[in-house]
């Protein structure tokens, strides 16, 4: 047996090292880097082999285990394994590393040992999430991640975008949730050990406890204070206001794997724990999450139609997006006649949407950023006729766009359809309210974006003044076209053939609801 | 054949895949693919049509679908979702037809992407537009959409080919909203009407669809699936009629009432038609394919494709058929009357597609439904016909302002007679093809409205569609006349004016011809009813209890009569005296009336967006801020509602966590102060302390040795008294 969800999370751990090994010399960043995206390429085969290869989507259960005692005086374990919910997330974090790498390579300039170590190592932490099973691992692996992201905000952020103010609300905001996690995780430990026994940090043995199943105070507590250290993460309306600055200030590979990644951490927990650990307590709040949902949905796709600077206005279109995730989620779990195969679909189009939006925003902010390359500038006034001025480039914008706006034949629209298709059946009003999300999401995309950006009479002669200062309006060049065109590629593919990742989303989901009792 | 049908969106979708990655740069053969790719969709569709003719009545009652197992499936918990097609008699009629309109649209496009201009030494040049071959991509990407859409075997699948044309539409009415250095063939105030005339189509049409999408959900949580073969089974209908929303609310009625919101919003019903008149900045050609014969048309296609179920709720005596004919009647007149007022030339054509998209949607919601169907094909015919031919005016003299045009019969004698002829057969003069159709359409009203138990929303209907037909017959005469009769107005523009190229009229040719001679396929009155059998007997298997009309002629000379009649006035309007350079317009003598009209009863103002150039010298200049873009008050709560959220975002929300992270620092500094005071502080007192004792012991630390030596003997004498006096 190989124990591959080590591997795949000790690889890049190696590779930071190796990074930081690297001796001194006129070539160190060179080789650096090149070391780095080829390193990075090793996780994404394994995962690739993993998915397509090894991976039975008919299974539900835990593929690939491994279990080992960690820290035996209070029964943490060293558990890994994935399942339909964390096979495609951990693919797509491989996936968005090498591109991330691969772009930052060119777009670096500064300090590359560092930013290439601190990529390696943020892309163990995010790894690391996906395949604990164990709490106590799952904490350190989160609280892993949170690190690098801090120091690429505060180190190779746009200065004149307040990265140190943007990086500590990041860091301090997740570190207030994660304390009130931490509380929860401490109390369900005790609330499963008994005089004589251990308690236990396993996800599918607190699954199967169910801890405080006959103390509902402490119940709610537990899940409210483990949904708040995700709905953070998330972000879910009130708690997204550290997105649009973390995000502006974030170098572009910074955004995306924020974006691609990390957001679903908080989603990801929320179907891997909440889901199965406090159902009651879940099932007996899903309105109150549904309503957050619903007004992060419509809320955010208003409050992106304000924005005038490019890479915000994709920032909080997150806010609109994410909120289909919990959505799902809330309506999979709601009380309610529905059948389970009702609540497959909507936990179906959430995981899907937490991948579709780690595709499509990822490519958005990576588009943003070999703008803001070029001109120096985010501000969507300062733009206009880039369509006729470099069309391959607009010719990218405009797929990214309306992915994200779902339409169909896209990415967007399958995992869009599939949590209104759930939400309905058990949050009609809700749902109601959040299909004006699409209204408002679509309108926000076209007027602000496509309009600003690519539509109008390009400027001539302002961009030719603009040359005396190094500004070039060149369209993609390779390396641009290479970074994006894999997520083109998935946009479309997901769009026209689903199945190739639904199948295993959906045997997960199914099993999921099917060991809750409604 | 019809196992082959698949293949008939799939060449266009190849032409598009093969110009956008490899064929682009080269724009004759860009063109050719596309071609290309509709014409083998033709000859398909022409081999599925008359093999559905081959097969007689035996296909209406068993429509054949077929389905792809194992490649597009969407696992839904233990169902899964198949991706099919289905032809029945309808679906073959219309590919028929959307493929020998796409093929002329295309081979007409070859000529008209290409502009005309005379540099600085006056040498003429004919240059093909900066973006030729991607406009072909485009088309062919719609074609594609489009063709898709008519053989959906699920209401998935017909959404997102739906979609696809809609994306299409957008691209291409904001075809001309980009411009490089450098490019001439269109001014900046061109970009800014097309582009927000692009957004405006895309949204108004979102809206409408939206709502679709929620019929489409429920209709899939109540019947379990959306094949069309599964859903309309006696069973499924009877399940949907008998479970209720509300009580005495039936879900039928419900998700029939949904669905007719996206024939609202794509065929430009009202309140959803504002986008369509704007949609004529787009190339005259996709005026022709997308705004007149088959994306707008779509709408009704999916009445039709949906009419058992419309059938069903209108026998749970929920509103819904009244609603359909209602919206249709009411669209109808209220286009018609807007089209009156118009100078435009192809304003008025979008208008009148409007009003006869209204005209359609009335005759399903009166259950005609082989006069419904039948008039969305002839429709499509001769309006693609008047585009093209106006386009073809626009061509040549440069101008879309019919109060420029005039006399123009004697510098396209062939442009002006296929013109003619596409508006007497939409005006409804017999035998052409207009007349057949739009007479069914009347006398069914006619006959449900003043016949033996009249209905009054037949009656209604009848009326409303009565003074359309009015209103239709007097704007394409004043269309004629203004355009084609009389002196040239703009003396620059008719001296530019010449006949186009033969890529040009010669689809205008094969389309004048159709739109002479289709309407004989249903010539009820000549005892000719095949459009009628082949199409209207079952609807997907569904026997449709519709009866047929007896020919009325009372009706039928009671059209031609209104026809004539709208004639008659606008020749005498326009024909009798032909305006003559800056003379005003006859009709503004209708004072209030006329203003109303001639601002399409501001709807714009109220919830859409106005695009138009500035009266007076100011629209002429082709400058970006000579247009006006003026957003109603609609949209201009929504903008104030986004800035509104933005800055709550920004004082409340993210006020809440700079309060908090606010608190946290001063309790920090009040902590650290008292840390300082107090707790360092009784750590430096500790210290002070020591000090002081210190300063006070320095006293007597002289450095005088006998000094020391005293202490030292008085103190080992105290230290020997004590030790004696515990002992």
């Amino acid at each position: 047996m190989v124990p591959w969800l080590s591997l795949l999370v000790a690889l890049p751990l190696i590779g930071a090292v190796i990074v930081l090994l690297i001796p001194k010399s006129a070539q160190a960043d060179s080789q650096i880097k090149w070391f780095a995206i080829i390193w990075s390429l090793v996780p994404l085969a394994v995962a690739s082999f993993l998915w397509f290869g090894l991976y039975n989507p008919a299974v539900s259960k835990m593929q690939f285990e491994e279990t080992a005692m960690w820290i035996s005086a209070i029964n943490v374990r060293y558990h890994l394994g994935v399942d339909g919910l964390s096979m495609p997330l951990v693919w797509l974090t491989t996936l968005l590393t090498v591109l991330s790498l691969y772009y930052s390579s060119f777009t670096i300039h500064e300090r590359i040992r560092e930013f290439f170590f601190m990529f390696l190592l943020l892309e163990v932490g995010m790894l690391g999430v996906f395949v604990s099973l164990d709490f106590f691992l799952f904490y350190v692996f989160w609280e892993l991640g949170l690190v690098p992201m801090y120091f690429l905000i505060a180190i190779w952020g746009h200065k004149e975008d307040r990265p140190l103010y943007s990086s500590i609300k990041f860091f301090l905001y997740t570190l207030a949730g994660s304390v009130f996690m931490l509380l929860a995780i401490i109390a369900m430990y005790i609330n499963t050990s008994s005089a004589t026994t251990l308690g236990t940090f396993d996800f599918i043995e607190l699954a199967a406890k169910k801890p405080f199943a006959n103390d509902w105070t402490f119940q709610t507590l537990a899940f409210w204070a483990i949904f708040i250290a995700f709905a953070i993460k998330v972000p879910l309306f009130p708690f997204h206001t550290w997105l649009p600055d973390a995000h502006t200030a974030a170098p572009t590979a910074g955004s995306v794997i924020l974006a691609g990644i990390l957001l679903k951490l908080g989603t990801y927990g929320i179907v891997r724990v909440l889901v199965p650990i406090f159902p009651q307590a879940f099932q007996a709040n899903a309105t109150i999450i549904g309503i957050l949902a619903a007004i992060s949905i419509v809320y955010g796709a208003l409050a992106a139609m304000a924005q005038t600077d490019f890479k915000r206005l994709i920032a909080y279109s997150s806010v609109n997006h994410m909120g289909y995730v919990i959505l799902g989620i809330a309506a999979a779990v709601a009380v309610g006649a529905a059948k389970v195969d009702d609540r497959a679909i909507a936990l179906n189009g959430a995981i899907l949407q937490m991948f579709n939006h780690g595709v499509i925003t990822g490519a958005l902010f990576f588009i943003v950023g070999m703008l803001y390359e070029r001109a120096h500038t985010r501000a969507l006034a300062e733009f206009g006729g880039l369509g006729a001025k470099i069309p391959v480039y607009g010719a990218i914008l405009l797929t990214a766009t309306f992915a994200s706006l779902g339409l169909p034949g896209l990415a967007g629209f399958i995992s869009e359809f599939m949590v209104f298709r759930g939400a309905f059946a058990t949050m009609s009003v809700l749902s109601t309210i959040s299909v004006l999300g699409i209204v408002f999401g679509a309108a926000m995309l076209l007027w602000k974006v496509i309009q600003k950006v690519l539509l109008g009479a390009f400027d001539d002669a302002k961009w030719k003044e603009k040359e005396s200062h190094g500004i070039h309006l060149n369209d993609l060049v390779r390396f641009e076209a290479i970074t994006v065109a894999p997520l083109i590629f998935l946009m479309v593919l997901i769009g026209v053939y689903p199945s190739v990742i639904l199948n295993t989303i959906n045997t997960l989901s199914t099993a999921i609801l099917s060991a809750i009792k409604f | 054949m019809f196992n082959l049908a698949f293949l008939i969106p799939i060449f266009p979708l190849l032409a598009f895949v093969l110009i956008v990655f490899f064929l682009n740069r080269n724009n004759r053969v860009s063109a050719l693919t596309a071609v290309g790719g509709i014409l083998l969709a033709g000859v398909f569709s022409y081999g599925v049509l008359f093999e559905a003719i081959g097969r007689g009545g035996e296909l209406a009652k068993h429509p054949e679908s077929f389905s792809l197992p194992g490649f597009f499936t969407l696992p839904t918990g233990k169902e899964t979702f198949f991706v099919g097609w289905m032809i029945d008699p309808l679906a073959a009629i219309t590919l028929f037809m959307v493929t020998t309109i796409c093929l002329m649209i295309f081979i007409y496009s070859i000529g008209y992407m290409q502009h005309s201009h005379t540099d600085a030494q006056g040498q003429h040049h004919v240059t093909d537009d900066p973006r030729y071959a991607r406009f072909f991509a485009y088309i062919s990407l719609f074609a594609g959409g489009m063709l898709g859409l008519v053989i959906s075997s699920n209401l998935i699948e017909l959404f997102l080919f739906w979609e696809i044309m809609g994306l299409c539409s957008y691209l291409l009415i904001g075809f001309w909203s980009v411009r490089a250095p450098g490019e001439h063939h269109i001014d900046d105030a061109q970009t800014v009407r097309a582009k927000f005339a692009a957004i405006k189509a895309f949204l108004t049409t979102r809206v409408g669809d939206s709502v679709f999408f929620i019929g489409i959900i429920f209709l899939y949580i109540h019947a379990h699936d959306l094949t069309f073969p599964v859903i309309f089974t006696e069973e499924t209908l009877h399940h949907l009629a008998k479970t209720e929303m509300l009580p005495g609310v039936p879900w039928v009625t419900v998700i029939a009432l949904l669905i007719l919101a996206g024939t609202i919003g794509k065929s430009a019903q009202f309140p959803l038609h504002i986008w369509l008149p704007d949609a004529m900045e787009g190339p005259t050609p996709v005026s022709a394919l997308i705004h007149a014969a088959t994306m707008v048309s779509a709408g009704v296609y999916l009445i039709a494709r949906m009419f058992p179920l419309f059938l069903t709720a209108a026998e749970t005596h929920g509103p819904v058929m009244q609603v359909v004919a209602l919206v249709g009647a009411f669209t109808a007149l209220f286009a018609a009357t807007i089209g009156i007022a118009q100078d435009d030339i192809k304003r008025v054509l979008a208008y009148s597609t409007i009003s006869q998209l209204g005209f359609m949607v009335a005759a399903l919601g009166i259950e005609a439904y082989t006069a419904g169907t039948f008039h969305l094909i002839t429709h499509a015919f001769f309006k693609a016909l008047l585009f093209l031919s106006a386009g073809a005016v626009i061509h040549g003299v440069g101008t879309n302002d019919m109060m420029n045009m005039g006399g123009l019969r004697k510098k396209m004698p062939i442009t002006a007679t296929v013109f003619i002829v596409g508006a007497i057969a939409l005006a409804g003069i017999p035998p052409f093809a207009g007349f057949w159709s739009k007479d069914e359409i009347l006398g069914h009203a006619f006959e449900l409205g003043f016949g033996e138990h009249p209905d009054p929303v037949a009656s209604a209907v009848f009326v409303m569609l009565a003074i359309a037909a009015f209103c239709t017959a007097f704007y394409m005469t004043r269309q004629i006349f203004l355009t084609f009769f009389g002196e040239g107005r703009d003396h620059h523009a008719f001296e530019h004016a010449h006949e186009s190229p033969v890529v040009m009229w010669a689809p205008l040719a094969v389309l004048a011809f159709f739109a002479a001679t289709i309407g004989f396929i249903n010539a009820t009155p000549l005892g000719i009813d095949f459009f009628g059998k082949f199409v209207g007997e079952y609807v997907l298997g569904i026997k449709a209890h519709m009866e047929h009309t007896p020919f009325n002629p009372l009706v039928a000379g009671m059209s031609v009569g209104i026809a004539l009649t709208g004639i008659a006035l606008g020749y005498l309007l326009y024909g009798l005296r032909p305006l003559k350079h800056g003379q005003r317009d006859p009709l503004m003598v209708l004072g209030p009336v006329w203003t109303l009209l001639r601002n399409k009863y501001f709807m714009d103002e109220l919830y859409g967006v106005v695009i138009a150039q500035k009266a007076g010298p100011a629209g002429k200049t082709g400058k970006a801020d000579s247009v006006r873009v003026q957003p109603g008050l609609l949209l201009m709560f929504v903008g104030w509602l986004s800035e509104v959220c933005y800055a709550f975002d920004k004082a409340i929300v993210d006020g809440m966590v700079n309060l908090v992270a606010a608190l946290g620092r001063a309790l920090a500094t009040v902590s650290g102060w008292i840390d300082k005071t107090f707790v360092d502080g009784a750590v430096n007192l500790v210290g002070v302390v020591t000090e002081e004792i210190g300063d006070g012991l320095k006293l007597i630390q002289t450095g005088r040795v006998q000094n020391y030596l005293l202490l030292a003997v008085t103190g080992a004498t105290i230290c020997v008294l004590v030790f004696f006096l515990i002992r």
